[in-house]
This record gives C-alpha cells, structure tokens and sequence, in this order.
C-alpha cells in the first residue's frame, strides 16, 4: 500500500472506485436490549471500497449496528455476513472477521500501560505472528502516516485528544483490515482537534478503505460518503447518496433531524 | 522450675520468625496462584465457573480461619492422610488467602474500562491474549496497595498455626513462656517482631496507594 497524502480539505475527495463484491450483508438482523428492541429488522449491504456514514439521534441504534459488524454486540435474530464469513456463535468465526475489521472508538480506548508504539505493534505481533522488528516497522508506517511517528515512544497519557485518536486510527490500520468502522470518533474531542481527525479519516477514504462510520461531521458525510443512512428508534430509516440525502431528505423523521443539527 | 529469660530464649523466638515468614510466603505463593485462578472464574462468561469461585470466596470468606486450620488438619487425619502441623498449616493458609486475593482481584480486573476489553477484542486478540497483554497489566497495577496491605493480615494470621502446633513465632513465644512465666515481656517481644514483619509492607502499600492516585506519568 502507498502512503496517501492526507487531504488537507474536507470539499475534495478524488474519484475512487467501489467494487461490485458485497463485503457486508445483514439481514433481517434483531437485537433487544432487555425488553427494548435496539435493532429492527436492519437489512443492509455494503460494497468493498464504499464508505458509508450512520447518523441518527441518540439510542436510534447507529453505535449498536456498527458494533454488531465486529460482534460486540452480538445480534438475536437474522444474519450477518462479512467478507464471506457468516458470523454466528462460533467464537472462531468472531475472531476470523475481527481481524480482518479495524474499529475506531469515541474514547479511543488506547492501552495506557503500553507506549504508542507499543499499542501499534501488540495485535500484529500477537494475532498475525509478526516478529518484533516487522510488527515495529508496520507500526511506523502507519504512524507516519497519520502523522505522529515523534510521538511513537510516548504513552498515551501524554498525548492530545487529538493524536490518541489518530494513534488509535494507525493501531487498528496495523492490522491491515478490510473494513474500518468509526464509533463517533470525534465526539469526544475538543473542537480544534476534530479536523486533524476527520482530515486523517479522509486519507483513508482516498486510498479505497471500505468505511464505515457513525458521526454528526456531516460536512465530513457530505464530501466522502457514498451513502448516507439514517437510524431512528432502531430502523433505518433512510438511505441516499450524501447530495439526495441532504437536499432532498423524503422521511419527516430525516427532515426533523437534519433540522435540528445542520446550522441554519 | 522456671527459667530466666536471656540470649538464648531471645535467639529461640527470632529464629521462630524464619518459619513464620516461611509459611507467609508459601501461603501468599500458593494464594497467589489459587487465587489468580479464583478471580479469573470470577470475572468468566462461564457461568458454572462463575457459581463455583463465588462459593468457594464465600466459604473462605464467612468462616474463622481458625476452623479452617482446624478442618484441614483433623479432617486430613480423619480421612486417613498423616498430616503435619507445616503441611495442614500451609494448605489451609494457602486456600483462605487464595479466597481473599481471588475477591481482591477480581474488583481489580473488573476495574479496568470495558473499552479497554472491547479495543483489544476489536483487534482480533483472543481471551488468553487480552487478559495478558490488556486487562492483567493494568489490574495488576490498581492490586498492588491492597494485595500489599493484604500480605500484612497474613503474616499476622499465620499466628494462628501455634494453636494447631506449628512452632513458628507465636509459638516459640508461648513455649518460651511456659519455661521463663514472664509473658509480658516474652508476648512484648513477638508483637515487637510481628510489627518489624509488618510496618515496613504497610508503609510500602500506602506509598504504593498514594503513587497509584497521582495523575499517571
């Protein structure tokens, strides 16, 4: 893979091009929490290459559906394919997509007794075998690549919002993964380090990443996603490519939410 | 005939206090790793294992430690083992500190964020790999002050072996006792050196407590 150049404007993502192959398929997929349905009936298909942003107002089951790609969130009812593997209970087939599925967290959840490289080089040496020296050189690149390979010997304690969210975007690239799903990852930031975020996400998206990512940055949805959904009380209640879906929203339910986050 | 209390009686309690360390440390070894086992049941999806470390504190943890010294030895001898006073003595302190440490550390390990958890499962790592690498270095780190503070109770419950008729340093003192009738200051004595075991790892928690609440690196 060649380093991209991270793309310093949110309003201009080259052309890529999204495969034919269905890399994510859910059908019919069910969850309760207790007594409370988080997902109903969620039918969805995604193609290698797309990237995909979830939005919907808080408890519409976006972080649950992401969650349920990598299992953890296990669903009840339906199934749910990934890159050919059909995940069921099986603990092997969990590991087998996870590995293959990198995921992003709100609070990045990076390991605070391990340096960053540290972080970086744990699951390549631990999961995939790799010796320390590969694992190492694996972790620069990609710490290079999201723009903090100075800070590779520091623990995460004594980063900024901001750069533990990109270590922890280049821990999960580490694993080489397929598919990359983003739980609201610039929610936990202060306003002046969410670009540094968004403009390393938009680097992965040139490169042809499959994504996908639960956020309210809808200028982020507007200039890379190729489909916009959005989740209400657990449906999905509408999907479109970004353009349809923010000029021309058809459910009330959409307009409603567009109404309330989009500045006016 | 009663003795005066000299060197020699001194000598005979201080070297006591080598089998008393002795049996603290083959008590925490063994509780340590029994224990280890315990938390790890404790905090499993399993829930037979669950069920089974969670009585299994309980026992330890609601009755005397001195019953329990009690069952092992006699219960032993009951069901036809010869058992010495060491081996009952070491097996019993081992199975009730192991209770303890289990419980300790399981508060520990489930003190660590569940994100924590969820990013290393996220990253393929698998259960053994996650406790390892993840979850146990950081549990460890919060178990250290009352794991500490915990070696301080079973140094001093080791005391306890005396009544079952291991010569360690509760015993020397009453034997010494028993031949010089000066219990004062025989009694004087060994807490003396019960305290020189003791302060020193009560004084190593507390630092260790205060250094975990500082703000991290």
């Amino acid at each position: 893979m060649q380093p991209v150049a991270v793309n310093p404007e949110l309003d201009h993502v080259p052309a890529h091009h999204i495969g034919d192959r269905v890399i994510i398929a859910m059908e019919g997929v069910q969850k309760w929490f207790g007594d409370f349905q988080v997902l109903k009936d969620i039918d969805l298909q995604v193609r290698a290459g797309e990237r995909i942003v979830v939005c919907g107002p808080s408890g519409s089951g976006k972080s649950t559906l992401i969650r349920c790609i990598n299992q953890l969130e296990q669903h009840q009812k339906g199934r749910i394919t990934v890159d050919g593997v059909e995940l069921g209970r099986d603990l092997r087939t969990i590991d087998t997509v996870r590995r293959e599925v990198g995921m992003v967290f709100q609070s990045f959840n990076l390991f605070p007794h391990l340096t960053v490289l540290g972080n970086c080089m744990l699951a390549p040496m631990k999961v995939r075998g790799a010796s320390k020296a590969e694992a190492r050189a694996i972790a620069m690149k990609y710490l290079e690549r999201v723009r903090i390979p100075d800070q590779a010997d520091k623990y995460p304690g004594q980063l900024s919002g901001g750069q533990q969210q990109r270590v922890a975007i280049a821990r999960a690239l580490c694993m080489n993964p397929k598919i990359m799903l983003f739980d609201e990852p610039t929610s936990a930031l202060d306003p002046e380090m969410v670009k540094e975020v968004l403009d390393t996400m938009i680097g992965l998206a040139d490169d042809g990443m499959t994504m996908l990512c639960v956020t309210h940055e809808m200028g982020f949805a507007r200039s890379v996603a190729d489909r916009v959904i959005f989740m209400d009380r657990g449906e999905i209640v509408e999907q479109a490519p970004p353009e349809e879906f923010f000029a021309n929203p058809k459910s009330e339910r959409t307009r409603n939410f567009l109404g309330q986050i989009l500045p006016h | 005939m009663i003795r005066p209390f000299g060197y020699n009686e001194f000598l005979f309690i201080l070297t006591a206090a080598q089998w008393t360390l002795a049996l603290s440390a083959i008590a925490f070894l063994g509780g340590a790793i029994v224990g280890l086992g315990i938390a790890l049941a404790r905090t499993s999806t399993i829930k037979p294992l669950r069920l089974a470390s969670t009585s299994y504190i309980q026992l330890f943890q609601g009755t005397p430690l001195l019953m329990q010294l009690f069952l092992v030895f006699f219960g032993a001898t009951v069901l036809g083992f010869d058992v010495n006073p060491w081996a009952a003595a070491a097996l019993g302190l081992t199975l009730n500190a192991s209770a303890f440490l289990g419980e300790i550390w399981r508060g520990c390990i489930q003190a660590v964020p569940k994100g924590q958890w969820e990013a290393a499962g996220a990253l393929g790592l698998r259960y053994p790999g996650r406790m390892m690498y993840v979850i146990l270095p950081q549990a460890a780190k919060i178990a250290l002050p009352p794991t500490v503070g915990f070696l301080v109770q079973l140094i001093k419950s080791t005391s306890l072996a005396a009544i079952i008729g291991f010569t360690e340093l509760t015993r020397a003192g009453q034997i010494i006792n028993n031949a010089t009738f000066k219990p004062f200051l025989v009694f004087s004595i060994v807490a003396a050196i019960y305290f020189a075991m003791c302060w020193p790892l009560s004084l190593l928690s507390t630092y260790l407590e205060r250094r975990l609440s500082a703000p991290a690196r």
